[in-house]
């Protein structure tokens, strides 16, 4: 039996997002889980499952602790950074739907601009040696050691593959800066910029600027998923998980897919999304708006053609005329996103899809039937499908 | 040259690779079953199963399938700007180097290039390449 339109999301809620947080990373996680718990009208004594990324610092036991909640009967974290995000939101949906959990909350909390950064690059010498360490192996001793430098060799070759041109990823930017200008949550609230300030902005990694990659941020995000039928009855209409799904490609790795043929697509959210269709019935015509995890701008195009919005290789066709801002046919992270609001790992981007069901968010589209949510690129991936009840 | 260049994860898998590189060889593993080739290495091959691995040495040849050039954040112990390639080798596996003696705004995808290796630590050896028209 599948586990599509069975769960809900009942309930959001996060901190204040910023450069330095100046309180630990397990009081932001339980700010966050107490503010959605509050949210949906739900108290910590009801909370039997927790779930996160295998990346966040904060272990379920201690976010149950802290906030005073009962016996766990679920706890489940998934892996590959970023991508983990909707996988996490498939874990709480699955326990929910077989009856495992009734109130599964999903969390990920980090001080990642004031503590651990992860654009500072890793170069520790590999002490142990294990799987990941040798993977990172043939990189790191050569420099390829951030994830801009990681996305960038894909993003080089997108380029040549398709005749795109780095203006293409400056109007990825420019749209969610656009969204961010009238988020008061977004750190670059009231700061749009223009393709022209994109085009003088910094090399990062080229053929990556400053501007194509997305902010390093301090807060948290937790949201509250419970069966679709429980959520009616809570405190708001519920957002009703369509479709979750995760995707590994053949000869997948850890940000550095370079052994494929054609190394400036993500096959893996092509997979992500074949599944996401057949579990919903809902196909690309279908969305009026959709979070499309933008931690670097090249792999928000790619992400268009893997979803079917356009075709292989014209998202740079489709990005041009604010065709992904308000008022355009797709109207993409009317948050801000990560480039804009904050980079919370994807978990901001599950929240504004939420408040986009609801009728809640800043920017609201009209008429909101389906929101497409995903998550992290360039690694084994997920995304999800919300939907009105 | 530094004692703290950062070094890979040596594993029962790719000890064969890095070993070969302190000896001034590019290898690849193959299957000693179908001879399939791979790069990076695994403890077996997913075309035909068989645990039995083996390397042959690369010609050292091969093109840019992509590269970047970075510059922020400067990493120690590396130069900056700093060009990495992606490089099709003429054997047809891949694999992540550097690039060195070409200006960063001369560097093309399908420009042809040559390995080298660079003694990086005592007892460390990394491979780069440089242009093959340059040599």
């Amino acid at each position: 039996m599948s586990f599509a339109s069975r769960a809900a999301i009942a309930g959001i809620g996060q901190t204040e997002f910023s450069k330095n947080s100046g309180r630990s990373e397990l009081r932001l996680a339980c700010e966050a889980v107490m503010a959605a718990l509050g949210d949906a009208g739900l108290a910590p004594r009801d909370v039997d499952g927790l779930a996160t990324f295998t990346m966040d610092n904060n272990p379920e036991i201690e976010v149950a602790r802290a906030i005073g909640a009962g016996p766990l009967r679920f706890f489940s974290r998934v892996h590959y950074g970023g991508g983990a995000a909707c996988g996490v939101i498939m874990q709480a949906a699955m326990a929910v739907a077989s009856g495992a959990a009734d109130v599964v909350v999903c969390y990920r909390a980090m001080n990642e601009r004031s503590m651990q950064r992860f654009g500072i690059g890793t170069t520790p010498l590999a002490k142990v040696a294990t799987t990941e360490t040798a993977h990172f192996g043939w990189y790191v001793p050569f420099g390829l050691a951030t994830p801009a430098s990681w996305v960038a060799m894909q993003a080089q070759r997108y380029l040549h593959d398709y005749g795109a041109s780095t203006e293409d990823f400056g109007r990825v930017s420019v749209a969610c800066r656009r969204h961010a200008a009238t988020n008061p949550n977004a750190w670059f609230h009231r700061k749009p910029i223009t393709l022209e300030e994109h085009e003088a902005s910094r090399w990062i990694v080229r053929p990556l600027r400053l501007l194509d990659c997305c902010q390093e941020s301090d807060g948290a995000v937790a949201v509250i998923v419970t069966s679709a039928e429980r959520a009616r009855d809570l405190r708001q209409p519920p957002a009703v998980i369509r479709a979750a799904a995760q995707g590994a490609s053949a000869d997948q790795q850890m940000m550095t897919s370079y052994y494929r043929d054609a190394i400036g697509d993500l096959p893996e959210m092509s997979f992500v999304a074949s599944q996401l269709y057949a579990q919903s019935g809902v196909g690309p015509r279908d969305f009026q708006t959709a979070v499309i995890y933008d931690h670097f701008t090249p792999f928000v195009l790619a992400q268009l053609e893997a979803f079917g919005f356009c075709k292989r290789g014209e998202a740079k066709d489709f990005v041009k005329g604010g065709n992904i801002e308000l008022g355009g046919a797709l109207p993409v992270n009317t948050h801000g996103g990560q480039l804009g609001e904050a980079y919370i790992h994807g978990m901001n981007g599950i929240a504004e899809g939420v408040r986009q069901v609801r009728g809640s968010a800043v920017n609201q589209i009209r008429d909101v039937e389906h929101v497409l949510v995903t998550a992290g690129t360039g690694v084994p991936t997920s995304a999800i499908i919300l939907g009105k009840h | 040259m530094s004692a703290q260049h950062p070094r890979p994860g040596i594993t029962h898998d790719n000890r064969f690779f890095w070993e070969g590189l302190a000896q001034h060889k590019l290898l690849i593993q193959r299957c000693t079953s179908c001879h399939r080739l791979q790069h990076p290495p695994a403890p077996m091959c997913p075309g035909c199963h068989c645990f039995e691995m083996e390397a042959i040495e690369a010609s050292g040849r091969g093109t840019v399938h992509s590269f970047v050039v970075a510059h922020h954040p400067p990493i120690p112990p590396f130069e900056y700007p700093n060009v990495i390639v992606l490089v099709e080798l003429e054997e047809g596996t891949r694999l992540v180097s550097r690039l060195v003696g070409t200006p960063p705004d001369e560097v093309a995808i399908g420009m042809a290039v040559a390995v080298e290796f660079e003694q990086v630590a005592d007892d460390f050896v990394l491979h780069r390449f440089r242009s093959a028209a340059s040599r």
